[in-house]
């Protein structure tokens, strides 16, 4: 009986399986992987032709390799943990700066005016320029890439608390204010969760740029890191490996990218 | 009122059981609904029970100013506002844009301070007033948190007074319950069309049993047969949690069909030109809407509205 129910419903699933529509429906996750395919297939082909050296340009088969070799043999993933380790210190320490002073920034008109000419000054000096001094001032090289990673989204997660804090409505501060709240309630009630969602369009675009600004500062002067390896990397001739280092970073960016992304469907679920 | 004294000895020993005196003084229903919610451990709760129910003076407003501004420069919206509001009753305030209505509420409510003047309710200073949560507002707009479900907006100012989370849950059904929305008690805010929120961000003005219900326009921003599905409602709200009411609107039949008396404001600075009683007989419903009394008192207050407007 309870067979027979099964059969007959998997029966109906095939009979009502509509190969076209399922086609379309996920029509993407066919593409991306068809066109790699082909880009793959298209530069195994070049490199054969034209017979080029390898540390000119290597077949995929090589880069492939390296990469493998490099990962196993525990290059790859100490240089991948440096550079994680750099990125996630420099967000926390601009997360806990930005945050607090945004806030009191948002809070307080009088210090905004004090302090806001020197912030936009400092926002117009390229940080990179900054660099050598901050390796001049701070000697271990993690503590330095880390910091010039907090340099460069501290402005864009300020800028966001302040217009988090600022865009609560006047009328929802009153209703707070008849309810007799406290400003801490004020605080963790209403003003978090509403900056919260502005927050994370700059988190978002933030990660993105501190993977930029750390692999630059790496690639100038670091002896470790993702940006390290690309350097030695391409001074050593070692081609397959560069190429094995680039898909290595692009993947943490984009892991990133993702990550936040799902984090931040987590928390504002409201939304959807 | 004979229920009334009935109802105190009741609420005389409900009282004794909590050993709480003040218990005494607080007016039946709220004692009651205390009683079956069980919120005794909240003594803001109780001070919202104080108040007497009977037909004298709840709120007094004596020749309230507002300045906004500086003295010479700034703008002066209201001029010597005097006004007597009933316990229990339903009043409307309508008068031009820029009046000064929403400044009056706001000083009610103790959102603002009048420049001159005093406002006293049932004897407190607006601040004791909010401090003891006797006041609801409801602004134009819905004003709920939409990151919080609609069970948590209502309950939001329980949560705040600091009520546990039975007590909270518990009372957000039954004003749920009293809306109608149950069903979207799991939903957020943007779930809900703007008139299911209105209704929301009333129950939530009602969660912690105020005394008053301070709505500035907030059906304002309604199509018109939403505006007078919660209307009804609204009458019926009133009806049965007995609270008093300073509704503002510039609609003078939405005036009419709901107050027990409308004041009429003067252009800016706002002024009460005059207060006119409305003796429609209760229940009203969109049938009063026909009777010749009701075409009478709105033309009477359009009348006003244009004699003092132009003053
Ligand atoms: N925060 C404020 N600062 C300065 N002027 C204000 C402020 N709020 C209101 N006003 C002025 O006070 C007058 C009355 O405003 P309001 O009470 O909002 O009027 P109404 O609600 O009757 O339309 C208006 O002329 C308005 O311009
Ligand atoms: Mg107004």
């Amino acid at each position: 009986m309870n067979q027979s129910l099964t059969t007959r419903r998997a029966s109906n699933w095939i009979g009502e399986f509509d190969l076209q529509r399922w086609i379309l429906k996920h029509i993407q996750y066919i593409l991306i992987p068809i066109a790699l395919t082909l880009f793959l297939i298209a530069w195994q082909t070049v490199v054969t032709l034209n017979r080029y050296p390898v540390y000119i340009l290597p077949t995929p088969g090589n880069v492939a390799e390296s990469w493998i070799a490099s990962w196993q043999r525990g290059i790859l993933p100490r240089h991948l943990g440096i550079t994680l380790f750099e990125i996630a210190l420099g967000f926390g320490i601009a997360f806990a700066f930005a945050s607090t002073l945004g806030y009191v920034l948002a809070k307080s008109p009088l210090i905004e005016k004090i302090v806001s000419p020197y912030l936009v000054a400092a926002q117009a000096v390229p940080l990179v320029a900054i660099g050598p001094l901050i390796i001049i001032w701070i000697d271990t090289g993690i503590a330095q890439n880390a910091l010039i990673a907090a340099l460069i989204i501290f402005f864009p997660m300020l800028i966001n608390t302040i217009v988090g804090v600022r865009s609560v409505r006047e009328e929802y501060r009153a209703l707070m204010r008849s309810y007799n709240a406290s400003a801490w309630q004020v605080f963790t009630i209403l003003e978090m969760p509403a900056a919260l969602a502005v927050f994370f369009g700059c988190i978002r675009v933030g990660i993105t740029l501190s993977v930029i600004g750390v692999i630059v500062v790496e690639l100038m002067w670091a002896d470790r890191g993702l940006g390290f390896l690309l350097n030695f990397a391409t001074k050593s001739f070692d081609t397959p490996l560069v190429f094995a280092t680039v898909i290595t970073l692009s993947a943490l960016a984009l892991g990133l990218y993702i990550g936040v992304a799902i984090f931040e469907r987590r928390i504002i679920r409201w939304r959807r | 009122m004979e229920e009334g004294s009935q109802a105190d000895r009741a609420y005389a020993r409900v009282a004794r059981v909590w050993q709480c005196p003040d218990a005494i003084f607080a007016s039946g229903f709220i004692l009651r609904r205390h009683a079956r919610i069980g919120i005794p451990a909240c003594p803001e709760i109780f001070a919202a029970g104080f108040f007497v129910m009977n037909n004298g003076t709840l709120i007094k407003i004596e020749s309230v100013s507002k300045q906004y501004g500086a003295p010479r420069d700034g703008v002066l919206a209201l001029r010597e506002v005097s006004l007597d509001v009933r316990a229990g009753e339903f009043i409307s305030l309508i008068g031009p844009s820029g009046c000064g209505k929403s400044t009056l509420l706001k000083m009610i409510g103790d959102l603002l301070a009048p420049s001159a003047g005093q406002i006293t309710i049932d004897g407190h200073t607006p601040t004791e007033a909010r401090r003891a949560r006797k006041c609801g507002i409801v602004f134009q707009a819905p004003t709920l948190m939409e990151w919080r479900t609609i069970t948590r907006n209502i309950a939001l100012p329980l949560e705040i007074i600091g009520a546990p989370r039975a007590a909270r849950d518990q009372r957000a059904t039954e004003l749920l319950d009293l809306i109608r929305l149950r069903d979207f008690a799991a939903r957020y805010p943007r779930e809900l069309s703007v008139g299911m929120q209105q209704q929301v961000a009333i129950a939530r003005a009602l969660a912690y049993r105020p005394t008053i219900l301070l709505m500035d326009e907030p059906f304002g921003a309604l199509d018109e047969m939403t505006r007078d599905r919660l209307g009804q409602e609204l009458l019926t709200l009133w009806q049965r949690a007995r609270v008093t009411i300073v509704f503002v609107t510039h609609s003078v039949a939405e005036a009419v069909l709901l107050s027990d008396r409308v004041a009429v404001f003067t252009p800016r600075p706002g002024h009460i030109g005059r207060v006119i009683e409305i003796d429609l007989p209760r229940p009203r419903s969109a049938e009063t809407r026909n009777l010749a009394r009701f075409v009478e008192l709105v033309r009477a207050i359009r009348a006003t509205l244009r004699e003092l407007g132009a003053k």
